[in-house]
């Protein structure tokens, strides 16, 4: 094997490289000729000759021993114990929009808990004129709808504000999901029990330990909060909620009460401990930003990036990634090489939809050379995704949420990839 | 929020796709008792509304919090390892390292209440009487430097105390202070001089390995691995296994400070891995009590009837241990978490 850039690189990129240095016998042009037939194709292979797995063999299907690597990673470091915790989703190894349930990051505060659909109840109480609970069947008999959308974490590349720090697309954007939920419409809830006019707010609390609970205005919880129950066509797995989940467009994740239980129209905020103490935004001076609750217009390259080098050499070379908003659709996402000297238009997968993640492509022809790989989202407000350097003029470096400057990647000669700074 | 508006259109324009029609209610769900709501209805707003009545002092509030809170918190509310810290940080928010705690960070005292009651401790939420309560949060008060040694909390002078950063936050200002943002069309060509590296995740070097390179030698972990479990089931073989399995419930409330199984490490509690049988205090690398480590020097082992004894009231059979745990109620439940525990071996 000619080349392996990276010494820790997973097993299947090892084999995936490895496969293409024999079939192909040089790095780099497309169209070389082979050095001598390749044996996967001279040669019968055991998988085209003896019977593979029957039906049932698993029940429930899980992704091929090959895709072992493409999983949740944690960052031991960053919290006192894994029951309050946070790990990442593998952007770096996934494609489309649409994040399987399986691989999608998992934020927990005091663990996740199993609540059976039998065990589970919604109580809707407060400034209403009847005081509602739920059982899951109920809910199930509302009208209900499906929404594409992500869910994002307000500390999402949080580490990254005093500097490049985590060296890959996983740990510095992997706090974000995507998913179709199937659920019924907070307002439907609301309407059923009757919101009285003095009700301005509503407080959402989950059923697990931590009581999780975080104020929403009720302009939001009539617009389009959902109350979730399915998620990309199956139940929410328990990482993320299950039997039921809250799910707050566009807004930061931690306000998408999980195990929902409680719904209090209320009128004012509560200011609880995740309004207060987190979740909100220390600015240079001191003073903190409360209720940001919207997630800014974001994009990052998520291949080639320091998880996924370039293994194949100069020539075509697919640059990808994800953008998305919370105030509305991608318009458009700029991608540079030069470290944000030049910019060109990426290719748009599929026009951006509402608060949901847009793919990206540049189909780019790679000379080799380093390149300061960089993208550039722009919202349906007119809202264009700012450097590093903006976001701390106005924020400072202490905010902790609601990075979502500018990534850069360094791209080396060898194809390996590094987070860096840029001036 | 001009912005805002915006896009309330714009959702509405979209919303004519698909929804369903409906404008009565359908009168799905039953009323909610008023028991029912008392029961979950916890939150309190910064206006102290829905503070029960209740009073504890800082004298009380201190045994209160070593006993429950001092594990994680530390003795002086100062925190220990990860753990959040509850005191400290006036005068840090503008700093390159802010120290947020309740004394320079938290804008209402409802906050506190409201978290300690509902939240805390952890893995055992929901146990703190309200004047318990009002203890924990005088002595909070206390330990940042906001109440004397001789205060009271109660309902009643509760809205008196005064947090010193309840003025510093400001709501979301981003639509006007960010404006510049909105610049519809940004530079496509030549947008800077030059392009210098100015730093590097790298140099750092404080990424999680790749979960590749922990299998770089794949072949003498798996024989460790293996001949483990066969010893494991050896051990396990004379345990009921309807037993195990409701000691592995029973075990989700040790969790939050105790791992046990393949892989367990240290946390606020130490490993269990073939607890039961072994000396007490044996497990290297974890800082046990005084307490524990004066009982395992007098011989203790961690039989049956020791771990049980232990488990049903871990103050009462241990003065001085740092397991802050209330203990279990039932014989069952313990008896349970005991053969659990063995199936993990020695």
């Amino acid at each position: 094997m000619s080349e392996n850039p990276r010494a820790k690189a997973p097993s299947r990129r090892q084999f995936l490289s490895g496969a293409a240095a024999v079939g192909v016998g040089a790095v780099g042009a497309s169209a070389a000729r082979a050095a001598g037939p390749d044996p996967l194709i001279t040669q019968v292979q055991e998988w085209a000759q003896a019977t593979g797995e029957g039906v049932d063999a698993t029940p429930y299907g899980l992704p091929i021993q090959f895709e072992s690597d493409v999983v949740r990673r944690n960052v031991e470091w960053l919290t006192a114990d894994t029951i309050s915790s946070i790990n990442f989703t593998p952007i770096h190894a996934l494609d489309g929009t649409i994040t399987p349930q399986g691989c999608a990051f998992e934020r927990h505060h005091s663990g996740a808990i199993e609540l059976s659909k039998a065990d589970y109840r919604l109580m809707i109480n407060g400034l209403v004129e009847t005081p509602l609970i739920f059982t899951y069947e109920d809910l199930e008999r509302f009208p209900r709808e499906n929404r594409i959308y992500f869910c994002e974490c307000a500390a999402n590349t949080g580490m990254e504000w005093a500097g490049a720090q985590l060296n890959g697309a996983q740990f510095t954007h992997g706090m974000i999901h995507n998913m179709e939920y199937s659920g019924v419409p907070l307002r439907t809830l609301l309407e059923e029990a009757g919101v009285k006019p003095e009700g301005k707010w509503v407080y959402v609390e989950g059923a697990d330990a931590s009581s999780n609970g975080r104020s929403i205005p009720l302009e939001k919880a009539m617009d389009d909060v959902l109350v979730a129950f399915k998620a990309n066509g199956e139940a929410l797995r328990k990482e993320h909620g299950y039997p039921v989940r809250l799910v707050v467009p566009g807004w930061e994740g931690n306000m998408w009460v999980k195990w929902l239980r409680r719904v209090e129209v209320t009128e004012m905020a509560i200011e609880s401990r995740e309004e207060t103490s987190k979740y909100t935004d220390t600015l240079e001076d001191g003073t903190s930003r409360k209720w940001t609750w919207v997630m800014d217009a974001k994009s990052v390259v998520t291949s080639p990036s320091p998880q996924a080098p370039i293994t194949h050499g100069p020539g075509p070379l697919v640059i990808t990634g994800l953008a998305w908003s919370g105030r509305g659709s991608i318009t458009g996402v700029d991608v540079s090489v030069d470290g944000g000297k030049n910019w060109v238009p990426a290719r748009l997968a599929a026009p951006g939809t509402d608060k949901a993640l847009t793919r990206f492509y540049l189909d780019h022809n790679w000379d080799g050379s380093e390149m300061l790989l960089q993208a550039r989202a722009k919202d349906s407000t007119g809202y264009v995704q700012p450097s590093k350097a903006q976001l701390r003029d106005v924020r400072g470096e202490n905010s902790i949420y609601h990075n979502n400057c500018i990534q850069t990647w360094w791209i080396k000669e060898n194809g390996e990839a590094e987070n860096v700074e840029v001036s | 929020m001009s912005k805002y508006r915006k896009l309330l259109a714009a959702s509405a324009l979209g919303l004519c796709v698909a929804v369903p029609a409906h404008a009565d209610k359908l009168g799905l769900g039953r009323p909610a008792l008023p028991e029912e709501i008392a029961a979950w209805n916890h939150d309190i707003a910064p206006d102290g509304t829905g503070l029960p009545e209740g009073s504890g002092d800082v004298f009380t509030g201190e045994e209160v919090f070593a006993e429950r809170c001092a594990i994680c918190h530390g003795d002086f509310a100062e925190g220990v390892d990860n753990w959040p810290k509850l005191a400290g940080g006036e005068g840090t928010l503008a700093d390159k390292d802010p120290l947020k705690t309740v004394g320079s960070y938290w804008p209402h005292l409802s906050t506190v209440w409201d978290y300690v009651n509902r939240s805390m401790p952890f893995g055992d939420a929901q146990s703190l009487e309200p004047d318990d309560v009002y203890a924990i949060v005088a002595y909070i008060l206390y330990s940042n430097d906001i109440v004397d040694d001789e205060f009271t909390l109660s309902h009643e002078n509760f809205l008196e105390v005064e947090m010193p950063n309840a003025g510093g936050f400001i709501v979301d200002d981003r639509e006007t202070a960010e404006a510049h943002f909105w610049t519809d069309e940004p530079c496509m060509t030549d947008c800077k001089e030059g392009v210098e590296i100015t730093m590097r995740a790298a140099v750092l070097d404080v990424t999680p390995d790749e979960a590749g390179a922990d299998s770089a030698e794949p072949a003498s972990v798996s024989e460790e691995a293996s001949v483990e479990v066969e010893e494991t089931a050896e051990d396990t073989a004379a345990l009921d296994p309807e037993m195990i399995e409701n000691g592995e419930k029973v075990f989700k409330k040790c969790k939050s400070c105790h791992q046990v199984g393949e892989g367990a490490k240290h946390r606020t509690g130490p490993a269990l891995n073939g607890v039961v049988g072994a000396n007490a205090a044996a497990v290297e690398g974890f800082k046990y009590s005084k307490a524990m480590k004066a009982a395992a020097e007098d011989g203790l082992i961690w039989t049956d009837e020791e771990m049980a004894a232990f488990l049903a009231k871990p103050k009462a059979y241990m003065k001085g241990t740092r397991m802050s745990f209330a203990g279990l109620k039932k014989q069952d439940d313990i008896d349970a978490v005991i053969v659990y525990l063995k199936s993990f071996g020695s």
